[in-house]
């Protein structure tokens, strides 16, 4: 093959095999070789795809410098009747490696912030809070870091405590739930994470980072699940001693599915509250029956005396 | 000058014939009495080798809970004991003492003076990190300290940690600060002021740099743990609330605090090692270290950036993204000077004559292994891949690339070259060179793996894993490569108790090594030297060597490939 020809099909085909392997070998080697990904969570993808990045520079530097020692210590072994040269060294050595390294890094650093809006800033919606689908992503974009549109997205309180999480909807209705967080497919979730008691870290490896629950603060992520199913995490701070075993799992249900899970759960409360509102009204008549009796100290029961 | 004996047959070595000037004390009072640096290293030395083993030995036990899914060996209580306990000694009581151990003995041969600026200051220092280590360990029969190395609050509160072992913690990290500290102030005052004639800043070793820039991290660090371990016993005791929201505290503080002291601890216990690996390289490659003062302008740098980094380790905590940037952006800044260093050693043994002996092999295993911790350093440096990787296995696999591939190879390199001149007698090369391979492979087997097991989504610090979560394969594979390591160990403390007795007859330069601590006999007397030798480069033995042989007409050069030590 002529020259020409074979250096034009590898500037062509190089980069082309690299791109091909970078898409198909990272989700491929999840879990190896790269973090998890794979909810369709963007801010997942997103971390997985600037890990790429640095996983291919490291690994030419990797192999550049442990290739360089080796084959130093192998070429220059010590042999009768060698000698060491003695050099003390090169200023412009020293210059050209102190440059190179920080010219990696300055890749390194824009590359970061090129990415860190999509990780950061909760996506669109795909969906409103009615199920509707909207119409354009592009008419949302926000500069706000934190919310997304209003509306679009379902804000969730995660609270954790020992050793278990704690999920709290918006809505009057007040529906909560453990250590399971119910979400709809498409939709923005933003999650407020706080902490009743010692510090907790929450983590679904496959919808994106870890964000710490710390008393006293609120900290905030966010993901958006495309694909239903079930994504498991568990807590990443040491928490105690059953830090192992604080497990929890985003169940992502298509809009509808999910719809019907929340009302059945406020209607669930709704019931548990009108039973013990029955109940509390029984008891206060009976308490009334008794203090007509003449029964004493009954009226200590909803008042501390103390106080 | 008459420093030099040409009269004897043997004369062929640069040696000062040092008069007895009063017995040497001996017998067991010498050594809890004793002021001289050199006991004082040597029961650093082997105080830290107690506490490495016991660290090793908790380290071996969480291995095994880990080595199967759904493991029953230990209780979770009993695990977080041991990972408290397990960090904490490998931290305090190990990779930071026993480069203090290690300067004691050597930085004042090094700089040629007779002793530290303050030798009373210096036998309590010692005794004070002995006291702390002891602290720690009393409640190991009792109650331990559970919270991690850590101790993050709220957890190491009185109410989520009520045990005394917290409390004993906590009068660890006080009395090891302490002694830190003070060893810290003699190391600077002996380095500013006691060098030898004609020993500029320009020709100190390359380790005393190291060890100068140590003591100065030191000085400020640990007062940020000083103080913040204060406050947590009196958070914990006399109803001060610094740390609790609820009463307007923050445990965020506690946090920050922590790691102003964490991170530069770090390079409190790698830069030592560093300068461990620039006084080895060039006594086997048989050159000059390569570029001097890039290495020592880089530890300076590396030290004052180390400095500045701290909230790398918060990265998922309530923080602004401006801070986070900040503390990503000078996280990289400090991977600059720490890439020149590795370049510089990599020169230096570039058009060398590499000399295999066990002191190198652990230093380039120590290189090529650290090289690996730092690129994963960047990976966590990046704030948005942090998110995923923090607190997995992969921060495991990183920081033990780092500190046991730094500062615990270098350890194990300063053994193999410094015991002839601190006992007289060669280590065995050949149980060295097996325990060596068995430590390298050890390693990575143990800890390459983690990284995998991290990056599939295995928190730190979890007694117990469902085999669903398919993380046993890669535990399984580390618990074998820990005892691998175990085993490597466990040749080179025969190695050493072995040599001790019958180790070959050391002399007193037997690599034919650079700095000044090889002028004087092995072990050198009391007052290390009869008249201070005048130093004219950064290689003052080199000089003497060209000296005798100019007045003996003896070679003293060594030859490529010949055997070293005279045996």
């Amino acid at each position: 093959m002529d020259p020409t020809r074979l250096q034009k099909l590898l500037t062509r085909a190089v980069p082309a095999a690299c791109v091909a392997l970078l898409v198909t070998a990272v989700p491929a080697s999840a879990g190896i070789l790269f973090p998890e990904a794979g909810g369709g969570s963007p801010g997942a993808e997103d971390i997985r795809t600037l890990y790429a990045i640095i996983f291919v520079l490291g690994f030419i530097v990797f192999v550049g410098v442990e290739g360089v020692l080796i084959w130093c210590l192998v070429k220059y072994r010590a042999k009768r009747g060698r000698v060491a040269a003695q050099i003390h060294g090169n200023t412009k050595l020293e210059i050209g490696w102190t440059v190179g390294a920080a010219v990696i890094l300055v890749f390194l650093t824009i590359a970061t912030f090129v990415m860190l809006p999509g990780i950061k800033n909760p996506a669109a919606s795909d969906i409103d809070i009615n199920g509707n689908p909207i119409a354009s992503n592009a008419a949302f974009a926000s500069t706000d870091q934190r919310k997304p549109p209003e509306g679009q997205a379902l804000n969730i309180q995660v609270n954790g405590k020992q050793y278990v999480w704690q999920f709290t909807y918006p809505g009057d209705e007040g529906v909560f739930s453990y250590t399971r967080m119910y979400v709809p497919v498409g939709m923005t979730v933003t999650l407020d994470i706080e902490s009743d008691d010692v510090q907790h870290s929450w983590w679904i490896p496959e919808l994106g980072g870890k964000m710490d629950a710390l008393p006293g603060y609120t900290n905030k992520t966010w993901f958006k699940v495309t694909e239903p199913g079930t994504y498991s995490g568990q807590c990443a701070e040491l928490c105690g001693r059953n830090h192992a075993n604080m497990y929890a799992e985003v169940v992502a249900l298509p809009f509808e599915e999910w719809r019907q899970w929340y009302d059945d759960e406020a209607q669930e409360i709704a019931d548990a509250k009108e039973y013990a509102a029955q109940e509390r009204e029984r008891l206060e008549q009976a308490e009334g029956e008794d203090a007509t009796q003449g029964t004493s100290g009954a009226s200590n029961t909803n008042s501390n005396p103390a106080e | 000058m008459a420093l030099v004996d040409t009269a004897a047959p043997r004369a062929a070595r640069p040696q000062i014939i040092t008069g007895k000037i009063r017995p040497e004390p001996k017998g067991w009072t010498s050594w809890i009495t004793t002021t001289d640096h050199k006991k004082i290293g040597i029961l650093y030395l082997w105080t830290v080798a107690v506490f490495f083993v016991l660290g090793g030995v908790e380290a071996l036990l969480i291995r095994l809970q880990l080595g199967a899914p759904e493991n029953t060996l230990l209780s979770p209580e009993r695990y977080n004991e041991l990972f408290t306990m397990h960090g904490t000694t490998m931290v305090f009581l190990v990779v930071v003492p026993v480069w203090a151990g290690l300067a004691n003995y050597l930085l004042p041969l090094m700089i040629g003076a007779r002793d530290v600026a303050f030798p009373r200051l210096n036998a309590w220092s010692y005794w004070m990190f002995l006291f702390g280590g002891i602290a720690l360990y009393a409640s190991f029969f009792w109650t331990p300290p559970e919270a991690g190395w850590f101790s993050y609050v709220p957890l190491s509160t009185k109410e989520y940690s009520p045990s005394g072992g917290q409390d004993a913690w906590i009068f660890m990290a006080h009395l090891t600060g302490l002694s830190s500290m003070l060893g810290a102030v003699n190391f600077i005052a002996t380095i500013h002021n006691m060098r030898a004639p004609g020993m500029g800043w320009g020709r100190l070793p390359l380790f005393v740099w190291t060890i100068l820039i140590y003591s100065y991290l030191i000085v400020l660090a640990i007062s940020s743990l000083a103080a913040t371990v204060t406050m947590l016993l009196t958070d914990r005791h006399f109803g001060t609330n610094f740390f609790d929201p609820t009463q307007g505290g923050s445990a965020l503080l506690w946090q920050h605090l922590f790691w102003f002291f964490g991170h530069p601890e770090v390079y409190i216990f790698v830069l030592p090692a560093f300068g461990v690996f620039s006084e080895v390289l060039p006594v086997f490659a048989r050159k000059p270290i390569f570029g001097y003062k890039a290495i020592a302008a880089a530890t300076a740098g590396i030290a004052f950036l180390g400095l500045l980094v701290w909230a790398h380790h918060m990265f998922a905590t309530p923080s602004a993204t401006v801070v986070l940037a900040f503390f990503m952006l000078s996280s990289f800044v400090i991977a600059v000077p720490t890439g020149v260093k590795i370049f510089n050693w990599i020169a230096t043994l570039w058009r060398g004559t590499i000399e295999f002996r066990v002191a190198l092999l652990y230093a380039v295993g120590g290189i090529g292994t650290f090289l690996i911790g730092g690129i994963t350093g960047i990976f966590l440096a990046v704030f948005p891949v942090d998110w995923q990787l923090t607190d997995t296995y992969f921060v495991v696999a990183h920081m033990h690339y780092v500190a046991f591939g730094g500062s615990a190879f270098a350890m194990f390199s300063a053994l193999y070259f410094w015991f002839p001149k601190i006992t007289g007698r060669l280590l065995s090369e050949r149980m060295g060179k097996v325990a060596f391979w068995l430590t390298l492979v050890g390693f990575h087997t143990t800890f390459l793996v983690q990284h995998s097991a991290g990056l599939s989504g295995m928190p730190r610090r979890i007694f117990e894993y469902q085999a669903s979560a398919g993380w046993h394969v890669y535990n399984l594979i580390s618990t074998i490569g820990a005892f691998i390591i175990a085993l490597g160990v466990l040749i080179t403390i025969i190695n050493v108790v072995r040599s001790l007795k019958h180790g070959a007859i050391a002399g007193p330069d037997p690599w034919k090594a650079n700095t000044m601590e090889w002028f004087t006999p092995s072990p050198p007397p009391e007052h290390n030297f009869d008249a201070i030798p005048r130093v004219r480069s950064v290689e003052p033995m080199k000089d003497y060597r060209r000296q005798i042989e100019e007045l003996s007409g003896s070679e003293q050069r060594f030859e490529a490939g010949k055997p070293m030590a005279h045996v």
